[in-house]
């Protein structure tokens, strides 16, 4: 009766069908970036205290990372591949004097030692995270990832994934932002 | 794994199951217990730590009220690695790092609420399987309604036309 009185009620669920195919179609053609962004950007890096992750490096405290200067806080494992195929920027970083720590999240001592000697270390101090308390606390969510952190203990950036030579002027930017 | 890889390659090292295995029939099945048993029992290749796991990732609270509370809440947290799981769920060395986490938070007397915005203000409320109420989700929590609203109206419109 309604469809007598108002033909054009008839075109509504096949209209509704293209909006919604519309919608679905451009969502999956959407590439996926699996992804989770800290939210503690610009927040200060909680307190923490983390033992040396092996023989003859310094702990990581939080109270390293206020000391004026920016740091990179790198949170990695020797268990992880991509890893050590950042290992040569953040050397060449180390080298240009950029303060780097480390995070080694549920790692042994030994394996750490390991992963020092194959692929060089920049670190100025490494911080054990058996239980990834300290990952979870800054909003990490994988290894590799690192944090730009500046003098004053805040957070600046994070970059998930390895550092790559193409991502190298982001984080130098990043640290001379974070002076 | 090296010998599955070598045993793959055709290297030398054939496996001595099958040496012992005379029947033809029956090396199918065996190959395939074989292959399935090696990869079991291989270490994980990739991103996996060998460390044990927190302390309360798979032990329960002493207190069952509190192991509860703890248990619901994991259930409504979504595990950050594998995505789509809740953490009660996961195996992911990450999940069970944050369960520990949020069995050590209950333990020491917090809210499940708190201890879900803790999460929330590092992760975003991505990391809840309970979306709030927010200008963002707003579609969410009154599609429904409006819904339900259209539905009155249309069926409102209908009897009416019905009974004359």
């Amino acid at each position: 009766m309604s469809a007598r009185r108002r033909p054009w009620l008839l075109w509504v669920p096949l209209l509704g069908f293209i909006l919604l195919a519309t919608i679905f179609v451009i969502g999956l053609r959407k590439p996926d970036d699996p992804s989770i962004t800290s939210k503690m950007i610009g927040e200060t890096i909680p307190a923490f205290a983390l033992p040396a992750a092996t023989a003859g490096v310094q702990g990581l405290a939080s109270a390293d990372l206020t000391t004026g200067t920016p740091h990179l806080v790198n949170i990695f494992a020797s268990w992880c591949v991509p890893c050590a195929g950042e290992a040569p920027q953040l050397e060449a970083l180390a080298r240009n004097g950029v303060p780097i720590v480390g995070i080694a999240i549920r790692d042994r001592p030994d394996d750490v030692a390991g992963f020092l000697t194959r692929y060089g270390n920049p670190y100025a101090r490494i911080g054990s995270d058996t239980t990834s308390k300290v990952q979870i606390a800054i909003g990490s969510s994988g290894v590799p990832e690192t944090f730009v952190v500046d003098g004053k203990g805040v957070i600046r950036l994070q970059k998930i994934g390895p550092i790559m030579p193409e991502d190298m002027a982001d984080v130098q930017a990043a640290l001379v932002a974070a002076r | 794994m090296a010998r599955f890889l070598d045993w793959q390659a055709g290297g030398k090292g054939r496996p001595w199951i099958l040496k012992r295995v005379q029947d033809d029939r029956l090396r199918g099945p065996v190959v395939i217990a074989a292959a399935a048993l090696t990869l079991a029992l291989a270490p994980p290749v990739l991103a996996n730590s060998a460390m044990p796991t927190a302390p309360l990732a798979y032990t329960q609270l002493p207190d069952p009220a509190q192991e509860a509370k703890a248990k619901a809440l994991m259930e409504t947290l979504r595990c950050l690695v594998c995505q789509g799981q809740s953490i009660a769920d996961s195996n992911a060395d990450l999940a069970a790092d944050m369960r520990s986490l949020v069995r050590q938070r209950i333990q020491s007397g917090e809210t499940p609420e708190q201890v879900r915005a803790w999460l929330v203000k590092r992760y975003g409320s991505w990391v809840s399987y309970k979306p709030p109420l927010a200008a963002d989700t707003l579609i969410l929590w009154i599609a429904p309604l409006l819904l339900f609203a259209l539905g009155g109206v249309l069926a409102v419109g209908s009897l009416k036309r019905r009974r004359r």
